[in-house]
C-alpha cells in the first residue's frame, strides 16, 4: 500500500470518523447476527436473516471500498511523538490487516454462499455473480474459512479497541479523541 | 423423377414397415429419465430434483388416447439444494415422508395437440391429498426410446407442502416449477 508524500494531516476528516464508525458498527452488528444466526433451526426467520446477514456483507463490501480509496487520497494524523518504535510498527501491522480483512470476510462469504449453491442478490434486486461451482465440501470448507476468518478479525478489533483506550486512559494522547471528537469537547468542558 | 422414386420406396417402406413395427414405449428407463424442480427462496432461485421415481408407462404413438401411465415419487429422494433444506422437508410441515412416503400420478386422459405434443390430464396425490393435474407433454421418439419431456408449476399450498411457519409465501414462494424427462423404450 503506498500513501501519497504529503505531510500527515493534524486530525481526521469528517467522512474518515464517518466511514470508521459506520463500518464498526456495521461489522459489530453483522458478526453477531452470523453468530445469532448459524446456530439456529432452519426457519423462514432464519432464511431471512441470512439475506439480511448476506446483504450487509455487500454494504460493508462496498463501504471498505470507499474508505480505502479516500484513505489513499488523506493521510491519517500521525501517530503521537515519542510513542516506541514497536508500538508504532505494531499499530501500522494492525490496521494493515484490519483493512485486509474487511475486504477478506466479505469476499469469503460471497464464495461460501456461492459454494453452497445460494446465491447473494444485493437487497434482493442485485445479483453478485457465482464465482464457484456448487460444491458442498467446498463449501463446508469455505465456511470454516469464513469464521476463521472472522474470529481473526473480532481479535485484531478488540485489541485495536484495547490500544486505543489504552492511549486514552494511560498514555493520555490524543489517538482515541481524534477518532472520537466528542470525548475531546466533553473533556474541554470539565 | 429420380426423387419420385425414392420418395414412393420410402412410402412403401413405410407403410410395410408400420404394421409390422407398431411401437409401444412401455419400459421405464430411470436412469435416463430425471424429475427435476426450481423453487424460490427468499425470490433467489434455487435448484432441486428427486433421485429415486417410478414410472409405468404405456404408449402406443398410433393410439395415444390409450396411452396409460403411473408415476410415483419417493419424496424422501429430495435434494432440495442443501442438506438443512432435506432434512427439513421431509419433515411433517413439508412432505411428512414418515407419513407419506410416495407422491403419485395416475393419468386420466391423454390427448393429441400435435407436433408430437400431448395434453396429458390425470390424478396426483401428494401428502394425502388428491388433486386434477393437466400439463403438455412433448414426445420425442429416438431409436427404440421415446422421451416424455415436459414442465408444470405446482402450487405447493395446495397440497399443504410448507405448513406452520411456512405458510407464508413470503421466503419460500407457492409456484414451483418443476421439469420432468421420462423415458421409455420398446421391448
Amino acid at each position: 500500500m503506498s500513501f501519497p508524500d504529503s505531510l500527515p494531516a493534524s486530525a481526521y476528516t469528517r467522512t474518515a470518523i464517518g466511514l470508521h464508525w459506520l463500518i464498526a458498527l456495521a461489522l459489530v452488528g453483522t458478526f453477531g447476527l452470523g453468530i445469532y444466526m448459524h446456530e439456529l433451526p432452519l426457519s423462514p426467520q432464519k432464511l431471512k436473516l441470512y439475506s439480511w446477514h448476506k446483504w450487509a456483507g455487500v454494504s460493508i463490501f462496498l463501504f471498505v471500498i470507499l474508505r480505502l480509496v479516500w484513505r489513499l487520497g488523506h493521510r491519517p494524523p500521525a501517530l503521537p511523538a515519542g510513542m516506541p518504535r514497536w508500538q508504532a510498527r505494531l499499530a501500522e501491522g494492525t490496521h494493515h490487516l484490519l483493512y485486509l480483512l474487511m475486504f477478506a470476510v466479505p469476499v469469503s462469504g460471497w464464495l461460501m454462499s456461492s459454494a453452497k449453491g445460494f446465491q447473494t442478490v444485493w437487497f434482493g434486486v442485485l445479483p453478485l455473480p457465482d464465482l464457484l461451482q456448487k460444491d458442498s465440501e467446498l463449501g463446508d470448507l469455505l465456511q470454516q474459512v469464513h469464521m476463521l476468518l472472522n474470529f481473526s478479525m473480532a481479535g485484531l478489533v478488540l485489541a485495536h479497541a484495547g490500544a486505543a483506550i489504552k492511549h486514552h486512559l494511560i498514555d493520555r494522547d490524543d489517538v482515541l479523541t481524534r477518532m472520537l471528537p466528542f470525548l475531546a469537547h466533553r473533556g474541554a468542558k470539565q | 423423377m429420380r426423387t419420385t422414386l425414392s420418395s414412393l420406396a420410402l412410402i412403401a417402406s413405410l407403410l410395410t414397415a408400420a404394421p409390422a413395427h407398431a411401437v409401444e414405449y412401455t419400459q421405464f428407463q430411470a436412469a435416463k429419465s430425471s424429475l427435476s424442480f426450481v423453487y424460490k427462496q427468499m425470490n433467489l432461485p434455487v435448484d432441486g430434483q428427486f433421485k429415486s421415481f417410478r414410472a409405468k408407462i404405456a404408449f402406443d404413438p398410433a393410439q395415444p388416447a390409450a396411452t396409460k401411465a403411473e408415476f410415483e415419487i419417493d419424496l424422501a429422494s429430495i435434494d432440495a439444494g442443501s442438506k438443512d433444506a432435506n432434512d427439513e422437508v421431509a419433515g411433517k410441515a413439508w412432505f411428512n415422508t414418515k407419513q407419506f412416503p410416495v407422491a403419485k400420478f395416475v393419468t386420466s386422459s391423454v390427448k393429441p395437440l400435435g407436433n408430437n405434443r400431448y395434453e396429458v390430464a390425470g390424478k396426483m396425490s401428494i401428502k394425502g391429498k388428491t388433486l386434477d393435474l393437466a400439463t403438455p407433454v412433448t414426445v420425442t421418439q429416438q431409436g427404440n426410446s421415446a422421451s416424455f419431456d415436459g414442465s408444470l408449476v405446482l402450487k405447493r399450498a395446495d397440497y399443504a407442502i410448507g405448513d406452520g411457519i411456512w405458510a407464508d409465501f413470503g421466503t419460500v414462494a407457492n409456484e414451483i416449477q418443476i421439469k420432468f424427462r421420462l423415458v421409455a423404450s420398446s421391448k
